[in-house]
């Protein structure tokens, strides 16, 4: 057969392209643990000689990068829990309510996932100034509870569209009223759906530029994308330092990658199709 | 599938219907919150922005009314028409590179790999397209842009040491050049998104119509040309339209990467709109630039759902 002598060229050129994609990871991870004399010495490509971690230390400590990472998971964590709830009421009153009207709201819901962010910006700039919550986590997290639930609302709706209503109806004749059935038989039915949300509100807040460089100015409140966007685009950075960073940039993302994996691709396969 | 095990459902739901009914939360009442919070954070910014573009203000004091005359300026300005004309080099670089190359791949991976080597293969495979996906912009703007630096950057540390030293290039610091450079980080980036989308599309294809086909001898390429292709259109139109409205919100990767410079070379509308904003504090223009991409994305999205629910149509016709 043909196809099985063209089997192994297909093999070896898909993991050529594979190797090409996580290439850059590897040279930031080789590179962050050369000291800044081997760097000048060897240039990028070759491999550290020793272990040196002053780098590395050095920009956390420059950084407060403790602090850094903990706003993120603040941010991240709470719009995931509330962005999840916000959907899960919307989704309720349109997939399984199916109260007047629903298709608008939806249409709405949709139309203003994609609205650019770029025509909120700075309205929401001015209005946090004006209600003093300018520069705080909080407001980060409202506005992002608000936008991602947008999404959630569109997936969740049409996930509990299809909710059987048997269920429903024979929790209601026991007796259960509309606030029972939904914390009771929808939430504890729907919990893949709303796990694959929780895990894509939160990477998606962690992974967010805009809003958050224009709302967090302060050292102690920014994210960590922010605080290295900014150090980025200060240019004030020498290949050691711009290496740390991006080591410490990378690392969560990677750890986010391998524990929800699974969750990830079986969620963005379903987002796309409904 | 799915819809007959629910219209059968909904059919048995209506009727226990006669019982004595008692008082009922209604169920808007649930959607008050989302209403309220979506009108605060989204609906009055937007409407706000909206008008703002109609005036000239700075930030402070209150806003001039000016008409349109915001938008008879962005007519005459180079710099508007060149950030456009940048989103459509961003458009190719994040939704049709990414679109062709992940089918290819996604093809590729599920027939050749996912077949005789494995599944696990393949989803290692795919995991490592996907990786860029989960990363955040800026990071991926800082590892980029220390790969492509001039001096002692991987890129022509690499050029130069495979003996094509005269290859090597400002990247992101040559006006000519910098486009370019950002087009491929963009295409890195974006890869994993349609490749996932489509490997899960290839799994509800039957693989009846393969079989058939390659029994009436049709190679790799008619069969994903005549078989691949028609099948997953409603996944190939999702990616287009998505991809393409993330192409024309790229933000993060300019400001990481290239600052829209060197000399405008890279600058695209949602990088205009930030410095004309907050550097230049013409805040009535840059609303009126975002009020045009807001009117672009919204026409796109509408195209877009259009195609959607047009494949989906012809799919469940097929099907029939």
């Amino acid at each position: 057969m043909t196809t099985a002598l063209r089997r192994y060229p297909v093999l070896v050129a898909l993991c050529l392209a594979a190797l090409f994609m996580v290439l850059p990871f590897l040279i930031v991870a080789v590179n962050a643990f050369k000291s800044p004399a081997e760097y000048s010495q060897h240039g990028p490509l070759s491999l550290p000689g020793g272990f040196y971690v002053d780098g590395l230390k050095d920009f956390w400590q420059r950084v407060d990068y403790s602090q850094k990472l903990l706003n993120s998971v603040l941010i991240s964590g709470c719009v995931a829990v509330l962005a999840a709830v916000l959907s899960i009421l919307n989704a309720y009153a349109i997939g399984i309510g199916r109260i007047k009207g629903r298709t608008w709201v939806l249409a709405f819901f949709v139309l203003a996932n994609v609205l650019p962010q770029e025509a909120l910006v700075y309205p929401l700039y001015y209005l946090s100034k004006q209600v003093g919550l300018y520069d705080t986590r909080l407001s980060v997290i409202i506005v992002f509870t608000v936008i991602q639930s947008a999404f959630g609302t569109y997936l969740l709706s049409s996930v509990l569209g299809q909710f059987p209503r048997e269920i429903i109806e024979a929790a209601r004749i026991d007796g259960a009223n509309r606030w029972q059935v939904l914390w009771r038989i929808v939430v504890p039915v729907s919990r893949p759906t709303i796990g694959v949300l929780l895990v894509f509100f939160f990477i998606w807040t962690w992974n967010e530029f805009l809003l958050p460089l224009v709302m967090l100015i302060s050292n102690d409140n920014q994210t960590v994308s922010v605080a290295l966007g900014v150090l980025q685009g200060q240019r004030l950075m020498d290949a050691t330092m711009t290496n740390a960073a991006a080591l410490l940039g990378v690392l969560p993302a990677l750890v986010f990658f391998l524990v929800f994996q699974r969750t990830l691709t079986r969620g963005i396969a379903v987002g796309a199709v409904k | 599938m799915t819809v007959t095990v629910e219209r059968g459902a909904r059919a048995v739901g209506r009727q226990p219907h006669t019982g004595p009914r008692r008082p009922r939360t209604s169920y808007a009442l649930f959607l008050l919150p989302g209403v309220l919070t979506f009108l605060v954070v989204v609906v009055v910014p937007f409407l706000m922005n909206t008008g703002v573009s109609f005036t000239e203000w700075s930030g402070v004091g209150s806003p001039k009314w000016s008409g349109l005359a915001n938008y008879r300026e962005l007519m005459d300005d180079g710099e508007f028409w060149a950030s456009f004309r940048h989103s459509l080099f961003m458009v190719v670089a994040m939704a049709v590179v990414p679109t062709v190359v992940g089918l290819v791949l996604a093809a590729a991976l599920f027939d050749y790999i996912g077949k005789h080597f494995g599944t696990k293969t393949a989803a290692v495979l795919r995991a490592c397209f996907y990786l860029p996906q989960v990363l955040p912009i800026a990071v991926a703007g800082i590892v980029w842009s220390w790969i492509l630096a001039p001096d002692n950057g991987a890129l022509n540390a690499l050029l130069k040491a495979i003996g094509l030293g005269s290859w090597q290039q400002d990247w992101l610091g040559d006006p000519d050049i910098a486009l370019y450079s950002v087009m491929g980080v963009m295409v890195w980036v974006q890869i994993g998104f349609p490749l996932v989308v489509f490997m899960a599309g290839l799994q509800r294809v039957d693989p009846q119509l393969y079989e058939a086909a390659e029994l009436d001898g049709a190679g790799w390429w008619r069969r994903f040309w005549h078989i691949t292709l028609p099948q997953i259109r409603p996944e190939i139109s999702v990616v287009l339209t998505w991809c393409t409205i993330a192409a024309l919100k790229v933000f993060g990767a300019v400001y990481v990467l290239t600052k829209g410079g060197p000399g405008g070379a890279t600058d695209v509308p949602s990088y205009f709109s930030f410095t004309t904003f907050f550097e230049k504090t013409q805040v009535g223009y840059g609303a009126a630039i975002s009020t045009v991409l807001t009117v672009i994305i919204l026409l796109l999205s509408l195209v877009g759902l259009r195609l959607q629910t047009r494949a989906e149509d012809a799919e469940e016709g097929v099907r029939a």
